[in-house]
């Protein structure tokens, strides 16, 4: 499988509600098509990363409204256990389409609820649009706050918006200071579960949408599945995005093909390196588990 | 149409919630008796009074070691069985049966409960309490692929249900437990939720992205360990997610 997963075309994008892209992240893809969505009744709600008791620490929420999707809208480098919500969204919630939003990792787990419903009775065919995150890393909240307020010196609650991008961790204020941290520095606090991950655009994701490929303000997407076929040109003939052939931006698909290389590349090694990882008493190599291979 | 497979359930120490799983597929159910399988053992639902010759025997409940009849027809349902599943997480993990220690009337001395792996071999699981019907369903359809299909479709099956067997080669103990030791420990756990939202008696929460288990409240039924995407994750099956899921439907058609 090519490194960018199966696509039936990828575009760079940007949302045209400006109140979306005043407080998206990117291009508020997610933002616009959940919002396209629900309206359109493809969707009853989505599951995204709402605000949580501390600050930038995201909660899933199940959102039905638009306001409640833009109160979602953002990137927070820490972890959103989105799935939690995925068997009860169609239970007190009672939604028939369920809409959720996620890194590849929570895109790979959607398929399996679908495929092996193993506790997920009535998840399968309920789910309705799921859209993936390109995604590099995550970190732990702690790790976050050590990033923010020991290398960056800002206060968590005084951040406007926080970026990954161009070899640096960048945190804006509301105020207007900009703190940033060589992403070198990085990877002592990446969770440790994100070594063996070897997915970086969201494959399994009915449309994938992240910022490396395209200028600032705008998105690379993918279009992978039928459903995402459907939606999309359903929300590109309702005018909701601007568009240009991913071939006349820059950075372009080549950086995100690399960038994807890099990163299936190195945890492959990862993955492969558990196997070997420990020693038997007759000197051969003891292991780890490796969920690509068996339970 | 190729000849049906027959599939038959034999209730043990089970609470019929796995059959009522199966028959939870409505119409489903009467799509899967009609073209692919006939139903020659169930209690409930047949009235066949002995352990026939079965290619699919879905074992509901876990065994009781001091009942001689249950562990009797354990042991006929395997010899005359081509795939002998454990439907569910008593038969599968021994699920609340785990708690039994005997010392209620009238029968003090059934103490001792197992999940059927410790008596016969087992091919297959189907964790869960319940258990999903689509998930039934799946093991259903793909079964008929296997022993009745094509050999493309007999590779699909295949590659369906290896993770199922290899989960019976596993072992029969589960607990969120599982979590610590086969998910968090190895450096797997990414923090994704779908234990705390798979989990039947909301036992798990998400505490900073990472599971908590209340083992106290945990029943052992084996769903959080096997739903989560680090348990096991086998690309060949996931990557054509939407094939497979589009075969299954039009198979229910």
């Amino acid at each position: 499988m090519d490194v960018l997963g199966n696509y039936k075309s990828v575009i760079s994008a940007r949302s045209t509600d400006k109140d979306i892209t005043k407080k998206s992240q990117d291009g508020g893809i997610i933002t616009t098509l959940f919002a396209y969505a629900l309206e359109e009744g493809i969707i009853d709600g989505a599951i995204v990363a709402g605000p949580g008791d501390e600050p930038w620490k995201p909660e899933p929420v199940v959102a039905t409204t638009k306001a409640e999707l833009l109160a979602a809208a953002g990137t927070r480098y820490t972890i959103s256990p989105n799935l939690n919500l995925i068997k009860e969204a169609t239970r007190s919630y009672g939604l028939d389409r369920v809409g959720i939003v996620g890194t590849p990792c929570q895109m790979q787990a959607v398929r399996k609820a679908q495929l092996y419903p193993i506790g997920m009775r009535d998840v399968d065919d309920k789910i309705a649009l799921a859209l993936g995150i390109f995604c590099m890393e995550n970190l732990s909240y702690q790790a976050l706050e050590a990033i923010v307020e020991d290398h960056c010196n800002q206060k968590m609650e005084s951040v406007k918006k926080m970026d990954i991008g161009k070899g640096k961790f960048t945190v804006y204020t509301e105020r207007g200071a900009v703190s940033q941290m060589p992403l070198k520095l990085l990877s002592k606090y990446v969770q440790p579960g994100c070594n063996v991950c070897l997915d970086y655009v969201a494959n399994l994701a009915d449309i994938s949408s992240g910022s490396v490929g395209s200028p600032d303000g705008w998105s690379t997407v993918f279009v992978r599945s039928m459903k995402g076929n459907a939606v999309w040109d359903g929300a590109i003939a309702a005018d909701l995005f601007e568009t240009k052939p991913m071939d006349q931006v820059k950075p372009g698909l080549d950086l995100v093909t690399k960038l994807a290389t890099e990163k299936i590349t190195k945890n492959q090694k990862n993955v492969d390196a558990r196997k070997t990882f420990g020693l038997k008493a007759d000197g051969t190599a003891k292991g780890l588990r490796n969920p690509y291979e068996t339970p | 149409m190729a000849e049906k497979i027959t599939i038959g359930e034999l209730h043990l120490s089970g609470c019929t919630g796995c059959l009522v799983t199966l028959a939870d597929n409505y119409e489903g159910l009467f799509k899967l008796l009609d073209d692919y399988a006939d139903l020659v053992y169930a209690l409930t639902l047949v009235d066949v009074r002995h352990v026939p010759e079965m290619d699919v025997c879905l074992v509901e409940g876990s065994c009781c070691l001091n009942d001689k009849t249950s562990v009797e027809e354990l042991k006929e349902a395997r010899a005359k069985s081509k795939v002998l599943v454990a439907y569910g997480g008593c038969a599968a993990y021994g699920n609340i049966t785990r708690f039994s220690r005997g010392g209620q009337w009238n029968q003090p001395g059934h103490e001792a409960y197992v999940p059927i792996s410790e008596v016969v071999d087992v091919d297959l699981y189907i964790p869960s309490c319940p258990p999903c019907p689509q998930q039934v369903r799946n093991v259903a359809v793909m079964a008929y692929l296997l022993l009745r299909g094509n050999d493309e479709q007999k590779n699909l099956a295949t590659a369906y249900l290896t993770p199922l067997m290899q989960l019976a080669q596993r072992g029969n103990e589960a607990c969120g437990c599982d979590l610590l030791y086969d998910v968090i420990n190895q450096g797997l756990c990414m923090g994704c939720g779908t234990c705390a939202g798979t989990c039947p008696v909301r036992a798990i929460t998400m505490e900073y992205g990472k599971p908590n288990v209340n083992r106290d409240l945990c029943i052992k039924c084996g769903a959080c360990y096997a739903q989560c995407p680090r348990s096991w994750f086998n690309f060949d099956v996931m990557n054509n997610y939407e094939g497979i899921m589009d075969a299954i439907n039009g198979a229910m058609q």
